[in-house]
């Protein structure tokens, strides 16, 4: 991974567990790694839910002074270029859709200067499951909108198609196709393919499987 | 059918133009909105109208206007939005108009917070407005159901003439569950009522909630209050689940019904018997089904995210028949299943 990962995406389709995921992957490895919860849109279901998970895993997290709190108001209370300058790996978990990427737009210096360094990447994150994402069409002409809002182009797709609890590798598996269809047609490569870690790893030919852990869950399945 | 991800709000949204509706009137309220926003993109080339009111006072009165005209509508808010239409729902009701009011709950009183609440039970169930009158309360406890009483919120509507209401809360309205659209069919139920133009075809029909005779207004209640009498018959609806041996029955609805199961899974676990009844329609209160649930029950644990609102209808249904205890959080918390765990072995756990 590089230096800078940024997460977006629909609202829906995984970011803040592929962006958990991740996080929890690097610190394993014994790197440094510091999450930020950059989601001004969603007040419910995000990052900063998983404090306790990071503080044990030795992951920073970085996320609003307001999120999780009853003031509904889109602060950004830290400095995103300050991070991009410290010491090791930054993954930015973004609110969903062009309204979500809207956090980004004003960093677009900063990711510019990482970029010409070959130090970041920007993910888009997909789910055919996830209504009105389901074509390859309907993924694309979100991701163009993001990339609009967040004057910054995607690098790579990360194929996290699931239907929430009743995932299987099957879901994985047949969620290939529409994987490459939107590769191919956005011109940037599949980083990988999520299936639930709790199950045996698919083996499709040219096709690279990760195991992703469900750590969004509601209060009645933790 | 295929299984697609979706957000409770969005679920919503769906169903309801799937059932036919061509107007939204709504203001944008937190934790709802996506529901608005949702309609906003879609609702124009589903061939209807979607229309962001000055207020909810200005919402709710275009809902009994387009209703007046027999057209499918509805109406979404979250719990102060919905007490600035309560005059408008009171007036729909006095007009004997359908439409189909949303309430994503959220901490109360007051403004509040964003996080989830129940603490609107009073309100929906007993208070919506002045008079005397009542809205069909339907509580749904998944996203799959959102969609699912949303249809059959539309239908009952117009079958009985009156405002259905949708109780749910900030968790159901934000969470994301699989969810299939179900085949509907389209009830083709003349509204012979509706204002919708008489072309000198026959006598012009009055949508009117004003009775300057008060004989009148009292024969047009009493009416009323005989399609009560049916409804309360026929349109009740629950989950029981393990309630046949249990010693202790928890009651809950809603995001806190999904909770308590887990707790009651987990207490079956440790060789507790306890068993969860859900009311799925909170006016009707479902009181026979009640009354089947906990009759080998010593106790009975109402949770609730309030103070305590459904506890008195649970007390008058099985009129107090047996002890009926409460655990609730309020103000956004949601009760975790290990906190009503511990609350089930603090009474007795009879096992």
């Amino acid at each position: 991974m590089k230096k800078v990962t940024i997460i977006t995406g629909h609202y829906g389709s995984g970011k803040t567990n592929i962006s958990v995921n991740l996080a929890l992957e690097l610190a394993k490895t014994g790197e440094r790694v510091t999450v930020v919860d950059l989601d001004i849109v969603n007040y419910y279901f995000r990052t900063a839910d998983f404090k306790k998970l990071f503080a044990e895993n030795g992951i920073e997290l970085i996320s609003s002074m307001y999120a999780n709190t009853n003031l509904d108001i889109p602060a950004i209370s830290f400095d995103i270029e300050r991070l991009c300058r410290d010491e090791g790996y930054l993954i930015i978990d973004v609110g969903g859709d062009d309204a979500g990427a809207t956090a980004l737009g004003r960093y677009k210096e900063p990711f510019e200067e990482l970029k010409a360094n070959n130090q970041i990447d920007m993910f888009y994150v997909i789910n055919c499951c996830r209504y009105l994402t389901s074509t390859s069409e309907e993924a694309l002409e979100l991701m163009y909108e993001i990339e609009e809002t967040a004057r910054f182009k995607h690098t790579g797709i990360v194929n996290n198609s699931n239907l929430g609890t009743e995932t299987t590798v099957q879901t994985a598996v047949d969620a290939v196709e529409f994987g490459k269809e939107v590769s191919k047609n956005a011109g940037i490569p599949v980083i990988f393919n999520s299936y639930p870690a709790e199950s045996e790893k698919p083996e499709v030919e040219g096709v690279n499987f990760k195991p992703v852990i469900n750590f969004v869950k509601p209060i009645w399945e933790q | 059918m295929e299984r697609s991800l979706m957000k409770g709000n969005e679920a919503l949204a769906e169903a309801a133009l799937r059932a036919g509706c061509k107007c939204f009137f709504g203001y944008p309220i937190t934790p709802q909105t996506e529901i608005s926003a949702y309609l906003a993109k879609k609702m124009a080339k589903a061939g209807g109208l979607f229309l962001q009111a000055e207020s909810e006072v200005a919402a709710i009165n275009m809902v009994l206007g387009a209703s007046g005209t027999g057209t499918r509508v509805m109406t979404s808010s979250s719990s102060p939005g919905i007490s600035l239409k309560s005059e408008g729902i009171s007036y729909i009701a006095g007009s004997d108009l359908p439409c189909v009011i949303i309430n994503v709950q959220r901490g109360g009183p007051g403004l509040g917070g964003i996080q989830p609440s129940q603490a609107d039970y009073w309100q929906a169930t007993k208070g919506l407005g002045h008079g005397d009158f009542h809205v069909i309360v339907y509580a749904p406890a998944s996203v799959q159901e959102m969609v699912d009483m949303v249809i059959n919120a539309f239908d009952k509507a117009d079958e009985y003439r009156m405002p259905a209401m949708i109780l749910a809360d900030g968790l159901l309205g934000q969470m994301m569950e699989p969810v299939t659209f179900p085949e509907i069919k389209q009830k083709n139920s003349e509204k012979t009522w509706a204002a919708d133009g008489h072309k000198n075809k026959r006598k012009h029909n009055i949508i009117n909630s004003l009775y300057l005779q008060p004989d009148v207004l009292e024969n047009s209640v009493v009416e009323r209050y005989k399609r009560y009498d049916t409804i309360q018959e026929n349109e009740t609806d629950a989950e029981n689940y393990l309630c046949e041996d249990a010693d202790i029955v928890l009651c809950a609805f809603g995001a806190t019904a999904r909770v308590a199961k887990s707790a009651v899974n987990q207490a079956r676990e440790k060789g507790i018997k306890a068993g969860l009844f859900r009311p799925k329609t909170l006016w009707p209160f479902p009181v026979n089904e009640i009354n089947e649930a906990v009759k080998n029950a010593k106790t009975v644990l109402t949770v609730e995210m309030s103070m305590g609102q459904m506890i008195d209808d649970v007390k008058l249904a099985i009129n107090c028949s047996k002890p009926v205890e409460f655990f609730g959080r309020t103000g956004g918390i949601i009760p975790t299943p290990t906190e009503i765990l511990a609350e089930i072995e603090k009474l007795g756990g009879a096992k």
